[in-house]
């Protein structure tokens, strides 16, 4: 084996086959690590929904062609839903968010703790979501 | 961010000892800067998010016409602004991560990540310029 060995010793740029460390497959499924892929789920819906949050303003700013495109596209059903996942994917990242900093200030790290933290990331990102959305059309944005 | 600390041509004979290079540095080979960058624009949005989300009720159900007179407000606009410029901030920080954290082939990787620069960058200027347009009230 050592005599072998010396003579096909790989360059040193080849990658050597090494036993790989568990992946997430291997470990039991918790709240928090479903959460932490939903926080990037919501993070990256973000990022692609600022071209919604662009096109408005500059709609606005256009004229009121290019506006009433944007509110006939708001106003659709597909708009709408769109806009509805937009204000959970806000919310329930902010809080989320907030999670973090509580994490990075080094408070609630207890598994209590923490299962408590990502829960109210959870719940209080649909609840202020329903609550803007009920807000938004007791003012008038339904129409 | 110094990408020519990873690869390429051998490096000089340095003084500094191999751990001594690395400290504080990280996976990204460029420090904390963005982690801490990420905490600012982050409790920055926290704190404009209740007076983002009343100008967007003050929007609703407006015309053009009353829209463009709201968003050209002085105090709106500036908020707007704050929010946008924090946004495209931690989000070009954001997809920056997952970028390094899932795009292996080096090229691609680079590639991926002047993409987002160019995509961040251009949707707060169209923002801005937006914002300003109204304010300037062409």
């Amino acid at each position: 084996m050592l005599g072998r060995n010396k003579h096909q010793k790989p360059p040193m740029t080849a990658r050597i086959e090494r036993p790989l460390s568990p992946h997430i497959q291997t470990y039991r499924w918790t709240l928090t690590m479903a959460l932490s892929i939903v926080h990037r789920a919501t993070g990256i819906a973000l990022y692609v929904g600022t071209l919604l949050l662009a096109w408005w303003l500059i709609a606005a700013a256009s004229g009121p062609t290019a506006y009433a495109h944007v509110q006939a596209f708001t106003g659709s059903i597909i708009g709408r839903l769109i806009v509805f996942g937009y204000t959970w994917a806000l919310m329930h990242h902010m809080l989320s968010g907030i999670r973090h900093f509580v994490w990075d200030l080094g408070y609630g790290f207890k598994a209590n703790e923490r299962e408590a933290l990502t829960w109210g990331a959870l719940i209080g990102g649909i609840v202020l979501t329903v609550l803007i959305w009920i807000i938004a059309y007791a003012i008038g944005g339904g129409r | 961010m110094s990408y020519s600390e990873s690869h390429g041509s051998p490096k000089p004979p340095s003084m500094r000892t191999p751990l001594g290079r690395v400290r504080n540095l990280g996976a990204a080979h460029s420090g904390t800067s963005d982690f801490w960058r990420q905490r600012i624009t982050g409790v920055a949005m926290t704190l404009l998010m209740i007076p983002v989300l009343v100008i967007v009720m003050m929007l609703l159900g407006r015309n053009q016409a009353g829209a463009a007179q709201i968003l050209g407000s002085l105090p709106i606009a500036v908020i707007l602004l704050l929010f946008i410029f924090a946004s495209a901030w931690h989000m070009k920080i954001g997809m920056q991560v997952v970028i390094e954290d899932y795009v292996h082939n080096e090229k691609l990787k680079l590639t991926a990540i002047m993409l987002n620069n160019f995509f961040s960058i251009a949707v707060a200027l169209a923002s801005t310029y937006a914002i300003l347009k109204l304010s300037s009230g062409v």
